[in-house]
């Protein structure tokens, strides 16, 4: 990493994250039967900030942002999101949900309908904005991620690239205080990452929260602002991404981080 | 050769190659031939054969059209005309029998002076299905077919045009009552008041009510009977109410069937399984015998509503099946989509997840209405007198006894066409569903 792209991460770290909490994560436990896969979470996550979760397969890293919209269920502790706490309440799961966008890493978009309808879907029917109004933010968050042309196209004409900037355009058209990015990139081709990416980082230096699980070391290193390391269920290491990738502390974080950033 | 060798060193071509036809045994007919009927020894044996069977077949059929027989009064008429004119041995079809009876195959006995009140049924039934099989015409259409069925129902049955209107009053109510309680007090209290106030409606008011109106305004047509019902008219009225209800029914099967509450899940289960479980004809027997041990004495059920609904309850539970396949073909990720945008369970099944898994469940579906519609046969074991049942009335009288293939041949027809759209539409809407290739 050359010095000039160095500064510009540390510059990055430090920019727009404000006292404000976002998320809190106390205690928190997670069980599949009697798997424990997510052990004492404790994070705090304040508004603004860029986190990239990192860790091998199998760590649990998914599964806790999964858990920060309760897409999967937590069994003890607590999640405090924006200052309501997820619990069976089904209300308060449902408004967490439209302040919280995810982009999944097979996109999810809906392929029955065109890519303009899956924008204003969620507007229309949990927003109950007018369809007119929905449209117009929808173009113009796909202006953003650079597809307007291809609205009235249906998901399966575009390449996974194109299909992962309208997901994270339908999320934007909800207008979420939170971006959840569950492995955006890891099932596109090398050439498309890129575009996906580049989104990302416009998105991170508009101030939105962001929480990324990602194998994308450039990314961790030019946006994050903190990088957190997990392995079997646990935090094992975070720090601010040039002590991380620097200076790890934990053997467990050595042994990964060459194993990734080895070839 | 010269020029091919000279392919392998440095080669620019001087003139051009004008088009060419292909080789006389390579293009048109022989060709086509060539590739699929005489590809080689075992398929061209197979096609001598075929083309033998299929020869014998019409060789035998031919003449028995050909010399079939229109106008006569009976089947001793027909035998005399065929003598008279192609001989004794020569095969003739008697298709007198469907000049002569086609009223009856078609309407049964209903009373001849209302034939025009099932043919009035079948155009509206025609011009209300439209809007729900072509998304293209406009939505206010849809307020037509969901009102076809009272129509339909006032029309075929007749009497006071207010008992239609009071049972129609009844899913007015219920629709009110979900858009205002479920507004105020959720999706969950919503569905259960739409459900309760209907019945509450229909068990105590809608009946003195529509007495009442019947009474002072007295509006209506010249009641017929279930009795006088038959034909393929008791077909399609009990296939088309099969159709119509098993659907809805069927998919709330399915996602009961989904659900994880247990209740839910293991009453859809058990339905499921059980009325999959034992044939129709049990089940239509268990309507024209049992249940009026069930019901409380005195209720006079009528028999054709007691078969719809049985019917409907077998199609349902195949439907669900059907509905859950397409449900279980649909990846993880579009109910997670879904949530994760924040939709509630009802808004993500109807936006998202079921116009997808019905589309995958068209042909199924279709399948299950198409047995469902031939089944309806199976009502003659229950005396009800559906076509089968009126070729043995039809036998009955001297004029026509010992006439088979005529009659079944006709009504093997009008099953066939009524199939047969069915099956051509689930092509039609699976070709114009095509567009989201995944």
């Amino acid at each position: 990493m050359s010095d000039t792209a160095t500064d510009r991460a540390v510059n990055r770290s430090q920019m727009m994250v404000s006292d404000e909490v976002a998320i809190q994560i106390t205690n928190m436990n997670k069980w599949y039967g009697t798997f424990h896969v997510l052990r004492d979470i404790n994070l705090t996550v304040y508004r603004g900030e860029r986190i990239v979760i990192c860790g091998p397969s199998g760590s649990g890293k998914s599964t806790l942002i999964r858990c920060i919209n309760r897409l999967e269920e937590h069994q003890a502790g607590q999640i405090i999101v924006d200052g309501t706490e997820l619990s069976s309440d089904l209300k308060n799961i449902d408004k967490i949900r439209s302040e919280v966008g995810m982009c999944f890493q097979h996109f999810n978009l809906f392929p029955h309908l065109t890519i303009l309808e899956n924008c204003t879907l969620a507007p229309i029917w949990v927003r109950k904005t007018p369809k007119k109004e929905a449209e117009e933010t929808a173009m113009h968050f796909l202006e953003k991620v650079k597809i307007p042309e291809q609205a009235n196209k249906y998901p399966g004409q575009l390449s996974g690239g194109q299909q992962q900037r309208v997901a994270i355009a339908r999320s934007l058209c909800m207008k979420p205080r939170i971006m959840l990015f569950d492995e955006p990139t890891s099932a596109l081709d090398p050439e498309m990452i890129k575009e996906v990416l580049d989104t990302m980082i416009e998105l991170a230096e508009e101030g939105m929260t962001m929480l990324c699980v990602t194998h994308e070391m450039g990314f961790a290193q030019a946006v994050a602002n903190r990088v957190i390391f997990m392995d079997q269920g646990q935090i094992v290491e975070q720090n601010e991404p040039r002590e991380f990738f620097n200076n790890p502390q934990s053997d467990r974080t050595k042994l990964f981080l060459s194993q990734i950033l080895g070839h | 050769m010269a020029e091919a060798a000279s392919h392998t060193t440095s080669y620019v071509r001087d003139k051009m190659l004008p088009q060419a036809e292909p080789p006389t045994l390579q293009k048109g007919a022989i060709k086509w031939m060539r590739d699929n009927l005489f590809s080689g020894w075992l398929n061209s044996i197979l096609t001598i054969v075929s083309i033998y069977v299929i020869w014998a077949v019409v060789s035998d059929l031919f003449p028995w059209f050909a010399n079939s027989i229109w106008r006569a009064d009976s089947l001793t008429q027909c035998r005399e005309i065929r003598n008279a004119t192609v001989g004794a041995d020569a095969p003739a079809a008697c298709f007198a029998v469907i000049v002569d009876r086609w009223q009856q195959l078609l309407f049964g006995f209903y009373p001849r002076e209302f034939y025009w009140r099932p043919i009035l049924s079948l155009v509206v039934m025609l011009t209300a299905l439209m809007p729900v099989l072509f998304p293209r015409l406009p939505r206010a259409a849809l307020l037509w077919s969901v009102s076809a069925p009272f129509v339909i129902f006032f029309l075929l049955w007749g009497g006071s045009v207010w008992f239609p209107l009071a049972a129609a009053l009844g899913f007015v109510i219920g629709a009110v009552a979900w858009r205002l309680v479920s507004a105020a007090s959720g999706a969950l209290l919503g569905v259960l008041a739409a459900i309760i106030l209907p019945i509450i409606y229909w068990l105590y008011f809608a009946a003195p009510l529509a007495d009442g109106l019947a009474g002072s305004v007295p509006l209506g047509l010249e009641a017929v009977p279930s009795k006088q019902f038959g034909g393929f008219m008791l077909s399609v009225v009990i296939g088309i109410s099969g159709i119509v209800l098993s659907l809805p029914l069927g998919i709330l099967l399915a996602l009961g069937r989904q659900s994880p509450l247990f209740i839910i899940n293991k009453l859809s289960v058990g339905f499921i399984e059980i009325i999959r479980g034992v044939p129709l004809i049990v089940w239509l027997f268990t309507a024209s015998l049992l249940l009026n041990y069930f019901l409380p004495p005195g209720t006079n059920f009528d028999l054709m509503l007691r078969v719809i609904i049985m019917v409907t309850l077998f199609a349902s539970a195949y439907i669900a099946e059907v509905v859950r396949g397409g449900l279980a073909a649909l990846p993880k990720g579009q109910y997670e989509a879904a949530d994760a945008l924040g939709l509630d369970y009802w808004k993500s099944m109807r936006l998202i997840i079921l116009p997808q898994a019905l589309k995958i469940a068209i042909p199924g579906i279709v399948n299950t209405f198409i047995g469902l519609f031939k089944d309806t046969t199976l009502v003659v074991f229950i005396g009800l007198l559906d076509p089968i049942g009126l070729t043995n009335a039809i036998r009955a009288s001297t004029d026509w006894n010992g006439i088979y293939w005529e009659l079944f041949l006709f009504i093997a027809l009008m099953f066939f066409v009524f199939c047969f759209s069915m099956g051509r539409y689930s092509l039609y809407l699976e070709k114009k569903l095509r567009r989201e290739h995944r």
